[in-house]
């Protein structure tokens, strides 16, 4: 059963590695749901929010061989239950539509989305929360059919490990 | 005002010659000429090599690495220089072999740009290599070489391209030699975990049947007496991968012989009957397995390994022992009880006998008809007390070449076993000849894969390189025949070859050359070959459609051998 997996990883700050773990997805034939890059709390070191769908055994491998990556200090994946995740998405809706339809109103706060601009022509909703709740709000959106441009950002992810996996390793690393 | 600076093309000859290169294969051209430059400089000491194709420079830097241990290097120029060398670069990283490849390229300002020559090698090389680099600037030279050498040799061996902007080269830089023996991202070798230790000790403790899968990682573990103390502690029959043929000399009681879809039939057969699976330093490549979905599965599997990423990858392994091979073996054995499993063993003996009598002695002393690649191999192997190098090129020469030479010394066996690159014989015996100057370094090869790196002929000519080339000619891509008498209903698709004549083409170089087309000027022509002082090429007109057997079909299971083909 392909299961909905966040993998995390972390690397130095080196030119060309993103690439080098993209192309394990692309080996292995798995598409990237979403992808997140962005510095870590550790100076000089990147963080990869990684989401995909597959099977354990391969997103298993999949961590493995990005580890393996000269570069890259730990990879590791995560169910959605092991991690506290999030996503920001923005839609841009005709405001002509919006006040010809008070269901599209009622549905931005039924989401808890905001209205962050307003003129004639469109109106801007932002909304954070989580990937099927971004689905759900865009689902019911554009059934009023409003949308005129939709985009989300990559899922970013905290893990709720109460122990620091990364900061351990370069603690054992620094002692060796 | 005076100045310690030097080039960038400088301080990469001082950090090879820092690194302990003593020999270079490369080939020059545009973006790499200040670095050829810096060489001339530097004759004395570092060995250059001039290969007539860029692909023969990675092949022979591989050769060299295979037999000697250490680091093979070659250089080129960018472009299409560097592209020569991605055959090798893909060879090298499924065979694990450690090679430093350097590329020049356009100069830093250029880049980006579809300057001449100019080619995204970093981009190119990125999945194929254990590490790749852009030097952009001189300064970075010194770090990088260092850096580079160090990833190539530890942990799993493998390559690592540079790609040296023209720039870099000709910038001025102060010189520190480096020594990077540490990446903090990078663990080549996984700590011991003495838990698995001591769970491997009690499989194999329990074990009433266990069999061992030795690969490549005995010879790069350079673990052999580790492994001879466990095996002969505990009596486990062992098996080699074709790139561990040498782990365990030949004669070994314990060894029983080749794993793998033409490897021998009893370690196969058995492989589906052991209780035990014990695999050191292999991958379980598809050749060796046959179908996934039936192999040992009777059995409990420990994997020893040193790169985690290999784990349950194709078989799942009850236990993983993580480390280097020559380390957890020593570990394990300390642990094991001494065993007798004769029973076992003897089981063996069994489809020893079936196939020698139905396989090997038709194959290695036929009494009549055409030549056959196995009696040649095998008395060339003799000739030289079985303690020379064979190097082979890949099809029916390679499999022939790999089932009937024999070995007695360590890191005997140079040939293309992942990628199956034809044409990688030739140079990589010549890297071979460098790499262990005392030995005798046999190349088999074919009339298809001579002819993909010929060129390198010139090679030999200029160093005088003492490759004993035995030509196994059948006028065919023999392999590809086998397959397509066996599969493709005889439909023989472009594999008949027409020959030129080898023997004027040695000639030409100035290499010894002779034919052998009698069994009775077989054994005269080999001491021929071998008392000559230099290069020889020796043909044999071998028998045209002679089949390498047994054989396990593609898919099919790993007890499931054709010895013969009606």
């Amino acid at each position: 059963m392909d299961t909905l997996y966040t993998i995390i990883t972390y690397s130095e700050n080196f030119a060309g590695i993103l690439n080098q773990i993209t192309a394990v997805f692309t080996r292995r034939q798995v598409n990237i749901e979403s992808l997140n890059v962005c510095s870590s709390s550790t100076p000089g070191v990147h963080k990869y929010t990684i989401t995909c769908y597959c099977d354990e055994e391969t997103v298993h491998l999949i961590t493995k061989q990005i580890e393996k990556k000269i570069d890259v200090l730990q990879a590791r994946y995560y169910t959605s239950d092991q991690i506290f995740i999030q996503e920001v998405a923005l839609f841009k809706l005709s405001t002509p539509k919006m006040l010809e339809q008070p269901d599209i109103s009622l549905t931005i706060r039924q989401h808890s989305a905001k209205i962050v601009e307003v003129n004639e022509t469109y109106s801007i909703v932002n909304f954070t929360g989580l990937p099927e709740d971004i689905d759900s709000l865009y689902t019911s959106l554009n059934t009023l059919d409003c949308v005129v441009q939709f985009v989300r950002c990559g899922a970013i992810a905290i893990t709720k490990n109460r122990r620091e996996l990364l900061d351990e390793y370069l603690e054992k690393i620094n002692n060796l | 005002m005076p100045t310690n600076k030097i080039t960038g093309a400088e301080a990469l000859m001082r950090s090879l010659e820092h690194e302990g290169v003593t020999t270079l294969f490369g080939y020059p051209g545009g973006a790499i000429m200040p670095s050829y430059d810096a060489l001339y400089d530097h004759r004395d000491t570092i060995n250059h090599i001039l290969v007539r194709h860029e692909q023969g420079a990675v092949h022979a830097a591989q050769g060299y690495a295979r037999v000697s241990g250490k680091v093979g290097c070659a250089i080129v120029t960018s472009g299409p220089g560097a592209m020569n060398t991605v055959t090798g670069v893909a060879d090298a990283m499924i065979d694990s072999t450690p090679i430093v490849v350097i590329c020049g390229q356009v100069g830093a300002a250029f880049l980006g740009t579809d300057a001449f020559q100019e080619v995204d090698v970093i981009g190119v090389t990125q999945p194929i290599s254990k590490w790749n680099f852009q030097i952009r600037r001189a300064e970075d030279v010194a770090w990088a070489v260092s850096r580079a050498f160090y990833i190539a040799r530890s942990g799993r061996p493998g390559p690592v391209v540079l790609d040296f902007t023209k720039n870099a080269q000709t910038d001025l830089t102060e010189y520190q030699p480096k020594h990077v023996d540490f990446i903090r991202s990078y663990r080549p070798t996984p700590q011991i975990d003495e838990a698995a230790i001591k769970a491997a000790a009690k499989l194999i403790n329990h074990s009433e049947r266990p069999f061992m899968l030795i690969g490549q990682g005995i010879e790069l573990g350079n673990a052999r007496q580790e492994l001879l103390a466990l095996i002969e502690k505990a009596n486990i029959p062992v098996g080699c991968t074709m790139l561990g043929l040498s782990a365990i000399p030949s004669d070994h009681p314990l060894n029983k012989g080749m794993l793998g879809m033409h490897g021998n039939l009893g370690p196969n057969v058995l492989t589906n009957q052991c209780d035990l699976l014990i695999a050191v330093g292999m991958r379980f490549d598809d050749r060796v397995t046959g179908n996934i979905a039936t192999y040992a599965r009777q059995a409990k599997i420990i994997h020893f390994e040193i790169d985690p990423s290999e784990i349950n990858k194709n078989v799942h392994a009850d236990l993983a022992v993580l480390g280097d091979c020559k380390e957890t073996l020593a570990a394990v054995t300390k642990y094991v009880q001494v065993a007798d499993n004769s029973e076992w063993i003897a089981r063996f003996g069994v489809y020893e006998k079936e196939e020698s009598l139905k396989v090997i002695e038709p194959a290695i002393h036929p009494t009549h008809g055409p030549l056959l690649m196995g009696e040649v191999v095998r008395r060339v192997s003799e000739l030289t007390h079985n303690e020379a190098v064979l190097v082979t090129d890949v099809g029916q020469n390679q499999l022939f070449g790999c089932r009937y030479f024999q070995f007695t010394q360590s890191r005997s066996v140079v040939t293309s076993g992942g990628c199956g690159t034809m044409g990688f014989g030739l140079p990589a015996a010549i890297g071979a000849t460098f790499g262990a100057p005392d030995r005798t370094v046999c190349l088999f090869v074919g009339d298809g894969g001579l002819q993909m790196t010929i060129q390198e002929l010139g090679t030999i000519m200029e160093q005088h390189s003492p490759v004993k080339i035995i030509l196994l000619n059948n006028n065919y891509l023999g392999n590809v025949r086998q397959w397509q008498y066996l599969f493709f209903r005889k439909r023989y698709s472009f594999t008949p070859m027409l020959n030129p004549d080898y023997e004027k083409i040695a000639e030409g170089y100035g290499i010894k050359a002779r034919t052998v087309v009698e069994r009775t000027d077989l054994d005269d022509a080999i001491r021929d070959m071998l008392q000559t002082d230099g290069p020889f090429l020796l043909q044999c007109a071998v028998m045209e459609e002679d089949n390498v057997l047994p054989m396990t079909p593609p898919g099919a299971n790993v007890d499931e051998m054709m010895l013969e083909i009606k």
